[in-house]
């Protein structure tokens, strides 16, 4: 698998902020990749970079070894991008606006695959209606179905699911889903933490315009957050404080924080051993949540335990 | 070239929908001048020779034409700058030199456009002749292609609309109306008239004005040299701005 983008070194500064600090990443070919971080950690700013909206400060970025400065016509042909802001063209209705689109990627003859981008994202009523008297959810499917007309190989999608409603939003993961398994590589931002860990298989955190997490989201899982093993005791009260103290209680459970399986058996056994009577025990898997808000606090305590 | 193509034919498109306020309107308001002007003129004024109806209508039709040229290149600009629009034509493999031909193409379009409604409304209250129609139509073309590359770099510069108003009123229409649409400039000071002579739109009048009545204040061929460089300049200062992605790619 070829590398479908690569990012490298990249600086851009704002007036006196640094927007983005120096980021390195490197997608391949078919990946389904995550790009998360707070508001204003620099992720619109580093897709702007790749789309060549915004020119960067140092650094290079390359779509499929397309660098997007120099071989920028072939960069763009090969990136599809739909935008954070809800943008739209007034003049137009839905089918001009995709046709126009195509158009300025050298494709005339479009309708059989605009056909079925309406089809797949619910527009095929709304087709002939002017962009102005569409809902904005479906200005948003508009935007994404602009974003595909000429099939990009690497198609980046900047929060497309703000504002959308559950039934598109599954509809939309279904159809971008398809479009990874038959090879398009997918660059995903999403405030969504749980919408990123099922479809991402690879995430990068940004924040402050650095990278601070890159991994699969299966390590990333692993290492940072581990699992909580939740106890309820008929005799909490009794345990001894050395194991107290290694839980919170919430809602009458004890919750232990767990960096691997390994630790689950000799934690019941020392319960057992100080006479707790378990009544219920429950095990879960952190969430990307949970690793997102230990990888921004930007104490490494999630990583020193996980290799402790 | 594809790319141009479409843009091109998205731009006609964009003015073409709303034709009534693009094309009509500025119709209407030539022809509103020229019922005015002609009223309380055109028993008191003759020009080179000419009745003052006869010479006001040339005048008309050519400043319709860079107005509207103007005006198409820098609303729609703004236009797609402030409602971010803008992105759809940057994000594909359009060129610079692409970018600048569609949208001054268009331009001159709706200009001629104008041009040839106003003429057709205001010719009739007037008996025109057409001594030379290739000056005529060489000096609205190039009219317009200074005029569109204006629009184009006032719509890029004005990050508001009422900026881009500043330009058109405190450029555009001084150097417009102040370029003998509505008189001859040998009827000015002598001082004025030297100041004229600085002003681009008033060889653009004055040759297209040619075009009709084979009588100008210069020659024509003084006229289309002075317009030819002038838009050699500002088309090379749009290419500039847009090559750099000025006030576009940040
Ligand atoms: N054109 C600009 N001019 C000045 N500052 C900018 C510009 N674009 C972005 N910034 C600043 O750069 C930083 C990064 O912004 P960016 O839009 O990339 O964040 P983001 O990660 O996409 O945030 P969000 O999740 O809110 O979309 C912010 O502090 C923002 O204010
Ligand atoms: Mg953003």
């Amino acid at each position: 698998m070829g590398v479908a983008v690569s990012i490298q070194q990249v600086t851009k500064t704002f007036g006196n902020l640094k927007a983005l600090d120096g980021v390195c990443l490197e997608i391949a070919e078919g990946e389904f990749f995550g790009l998360l971080g707070p508001n204003g950690a620099g992720k619109t700013t580093l897709i702007s970079c790749l789309a060549g909206l915004v020119r960067p400060d140092t650094g290079r970025l390359k779509v499929m070894d397309f660098d997007v400065q120099g071989d920028y016509r072939e960069a763009r042909r090969l990136l599809g991008i739909v935008p954070q802001e809800l943008v739209f063209d007034p003049f137009f209705t839905v089918r001009e606006t995709l046709r126009i689109q195509s158009g300025y990627f050298g494709i005339r003859q479009n309708d059989d695959w605009i056909d079925e981008i309406l089809d797949n994202l619910d527009l095929t009523a709304k087709a002939d209606t002017n962009m102005r008297r569409l809902s904005g959810g479906m200005k948003r499917r508009v935007l994404v179905a602009q974003a595909l007309v000429h099939k990009p190989p690497v198609i980046v999608l900047d929060e497309p699911t703000a504002g959308v409603d559950v039934e598109l939003r599954q509809g939309l993961w279904q159809f971008v889903r398809r479009l990874n398994n038959e090879g398009h590589t997918v660059i995903l931002t999403t405030h969504y933490l749980e919408e990123a860990e099922t479809l991402c298989a690879r995430v990068a955190m940004l924040k402050l315009g650095c990278v601070v997490a890159l991994d699969s989201t299966r390590n990333l899982l692993d290492r940072y957050s581990g699992h909580t093993l939740s106890l309820r005791l008929a005799n909490g009260d009794d345990l001894p404080l050395s194991i107290r103290q290694q839980a919170s209680l919430i809602g009458g459970y004890l919750n232990f924080h767990l960096a691997s399986y390994d630790e689950v058996e000799p934690l019941l056994a020392a319960v057992r051993q100080s006479g707790g009577v378990i009544q219920d025990i429950r095990m879960s898997e952190a969430d990307l949540e949970d690793v997102f808000i230990d990888v921004m606090r930007g104490r490494d305590g999630a990583r020193e335990r996980a290799g402790s | 070239m594809s790319g141009f193509r479409t843009l091109l034919y998205k731009e006609v498109l964009r003015f073409w929908k709303v034709s009534f306020q693009t094309v009509a309107a500025p119709v209407l308001t030539a022809l509103l001048y020229l019922l005015i002007f002609a009223h309380v003129l055109e028993s008191r004024v003759e020009i080179n020779g000419l009745r003052y109806t006869a010479f006001l209508v040339p005048g008309l039709v050519m400043m319709s034409v860079l107005q509207n040229a103007f005006a198409n290149s820098s609303s729609s600009l703004i236009q797609a700058k402030v409602t971010g629009s803008i992105i759809f034509v940057l994000l594909p493999p359009i060129s610079y030199v692409e970018f600048y031909l569609a949208y001054v193409v268009a331009a001159v379009l709706r200009g001629l456009m104008v041009g040839l409604g106003v003429l057709v409304v205001t010719g009739w209250f007037a008996s025109l002749e057409f001594a030379a129609p290739g000056w005529i139509v060489v000096f609205a073309m190039i009219g317009g292609g200074i005029m569109g590359s204006l629009g184009m770099i006032a719509g890029i510069w004005a990050d508001k609309f009422d900026q881009l108003a500043a330009f058109q009123n405190f450029l555009i229409m001084p150097l417009t109306m102040l370029s003998g649409v509505f008189y001859s400039i040998h009827s000015l000071p002598a001082f004025w008239q030297d100041v004229s002579h600085f002003n681009p739109v008033f060889y653009m009048i004055d040759g297209f004005r040619y075009g009709f009545f084979g009588v100008s204040d210069v020659s024509p061929v003084v006229s289309l040299g002075v317009t030819s460089v002038s838009f050699l300049v500002v088309g090379l200062a749009t290419l500039a701005l847009l090559r750099k992605g000025y006030k576009l790619r940040y």
